[in-house]
């Protein structure tokens, strides 16, 4: 259980500072698959650094299983915007980072995240003859061998084609099947949000709060052109609108 | 692998890159042959070619060199060495980059022959004066390329050790020093060259053995022959170890190469 309360982060800046997070409150029980979603500057990122132990000074209390977070850790897996492999080590080194692939136990495991990931055949490629997707599925695999608490994505696939992003939202919701990893998925694309998310937050910026929580309660795989997907579709998207049209206090300030 | 139309590809450029020196030669023998040059100043490569075979059969030429090969490595090993880990250790480090790199600066731009009279007289004419002026110069080269290896080390990825619970020791031998090998490598073939260069320094004064005391030793007889030798001999044996290390490098940086390999 990840739990947040009372979580305000504040950054110092030149003119004033910034409050990038105000008062957040969240509980995610284990194995659940959290979506998050708002407009540029609303904290999201803040927010998940924060929970991977990346940035320690905030107020307010984030705890994983009842103990504070205190720094990174493999138990905290994080997946950026963009996959930051080593680019002098091979798929499977990458995978296994600095676990031994000499270890029996180790070098299996990495075989079976390959296959989860569907890289079989590349073990060998150096990340620079990988695309981005492919890549991108190197560091999530990376993360997994760690098998963490929870899984933490940022704009995972914020980078890739559109065909990508559909095949790896595949990909993801595989692995959480199969594993029932706690994720938090930040994104930006509305779509994506409601087709993975058994609850999609909705944040708003200035200073950066949680507007409002949707449950999606619908069976995966899910139908994107299914009408119920829809109507759920469009009720975050209203809440989105909403979000969009908040009054901006001073439109010149915070650059 | 090279495909057999890569390799008739590969020959035919270096016959291409062997015209220039090679029509070179043969006007100068020809100038030679024709009485127009001045044989003690400027003696014809067939003259050369004989001085270079008399000269290793006698076995002149393969002792001096080996003594010379073994300062430059010396001198290199030393001065090298010492650059790679204080590199690291500064660009580690803002304190130690505080603290000594200003002091490094100053002494990097001392040239050999302001310094050499001095470590003669501390060190005296043997070993010891001849290695420390290589190794000065073996220095600098690795000191200032470790370093800016080890500053451009890429920021996202130490997020990225930090989350994977990279002890110090893996963060140091699985991150920076892969990131700045290749700064390193390059450190390297620099050193490489200017212990070379600091050699001909080191026993043009006063010494009785080594390549340099032969080239002095020729000169004060104006035997051009054999100044001539000792130079060749000189860029032949430099170009061989620069082609050592471009070989390690090829092999150390494949990751790299195959970024670059597709044409
Ligand atoms: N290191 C920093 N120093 C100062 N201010 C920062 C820093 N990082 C973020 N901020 C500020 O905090 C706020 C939230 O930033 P954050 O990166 O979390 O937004 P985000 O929701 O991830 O946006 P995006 O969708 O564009 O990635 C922004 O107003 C930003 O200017
Ligand atoms: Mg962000």
């Amino acid at each position: 259980m990840l739990a947040i309360q009372g979580l305000t982060k504040i950054f110092p800046a030149p003119a004033g500072e910034v409050v990038a997070l105000r008062d957040i409150r969240l509980e995610i029980g284990p194995g659940r698959l959290v979506t998050f979603i708002g407009p540029s500057g609303c904290g999201k990122s803040t927010l998940l650094k924060i929970a991977a132990g990346l940035d320690a000074s905030y107020e307010g209390s984030i705890t994983l299983d009842g103990r504070p977070i205190e720094g990174p850790s493999v138990e905290k897996g994080v997946i950026f915007q963009e996959p930051r492999l080593f680019p002098w080590w091979t798929v499977e080194k990458n995978i296994a980072a600095n676990a031994s692939l000499r270890d029996a136990a180790v070098r299996r495991r990495v075989g079976e995240l390959i296959e989860l990931v569907r890289l079989k055949g590349f073990e060998k490629a150096y990340p620079s003859e990988l695309s981005g997707g492919m890549a991108q599925r190197v560091a999530i695999a990376r993360a997994l061998l760690r098998r963490p608490k929870v899984l933490l994505l940022d704009e995972p696939f914020g980078a890739l084609d559109a065909f990508t992003r559909a095949h790896m939202q595949e990909v993801l919701l595989d692995i959480w099947q199969a594993d029932r990893t706690t994720m938090l998925f930040v994104t930006h694309d509305l779509d994506e949000a409601v087709f993975l998310g058994q609850q999609v937050v909705i944040m708003n910026p200035r200073p950066g709060h949680i507007r409002r929580v949707v449950s999606v309660d619908l069976p995966y795989p899910r139908q994107r052109t299914g009408a119920p997907f829809q109507e759920i579709r469009g009720v975050v998207l209203r809440e989105f609108e909403k979000v969009e049209e908040a009054p901006v206090p001073d439109p010149g300030a915070g650059i | 692998m090279l495909e057999p139309s890569r390799t008739k590809a590969a020959l035919l450029n270096a016959l291409v890159g062997l015209l220039l020196p090679l029509s070179i030669l043969a006007a100068w023998q020809a100038a030679a042959w024709g009485g127009w040059l001045n044989e003690v100043l400027l003696p014809p490569p067939s003259a050369i070619a004989e001085e270079f075979a008399a000269m290793s059969r006698s076995g002149e030429l393969p002792l001096n060199l080996g003594i010379s090969a073994w300062r430059a490595l010396l001198g290199f090993v030393l001065g090298g060495g010492l650059g790679l880990a204080a590199g690291l250790w500064v660009g580690f480090s803002w304190r130690a980059e505080r603290l000594v790199d200003p002091t490094l600066q100053m002494l990097r731009m001392l040239p050999h022959l302001a310094v050499a009279p001095l470590f003669i007289l501390w060190f005296g004419f043997g070993e010891a004066s001849k290695i420390l002026l290589i190794a000065k110069g073996a220095f600098f080269p690795l000191y200032v390329n470790a370093f800016l290896g080890v500053r451009s080390v890429d920021r996202q990825l130490f997020d990225v050790a930090r989350v994977l619970q990279f002890t110090r020791s893996q963060t140091l031998r699985h991150l920076i020093l892969p990131a700045a090998l290749p700064s390193i490598l390059l450190g390297v073939r620099l050193s490489l060259g200017v212990s070379w260069l600091g050699l001909v320094v080191a026993e043009l004064m006063g010494s009785s053995d080594g390549l340099g005391y032969i080239l002095n030793d020729a000169r004060s007889f104006s035997l051009t022959s054999v100044i001539f030798v000792g130079i060749l001999v000189f860029a032949a044996a430099g170009k061989l170890t620069d082609s050592i290390v471009k070989l390690l490098e090829r092999r150390l940086l494949r990751w790299q190469t195959t970024l670059k390999g597709v044409e």
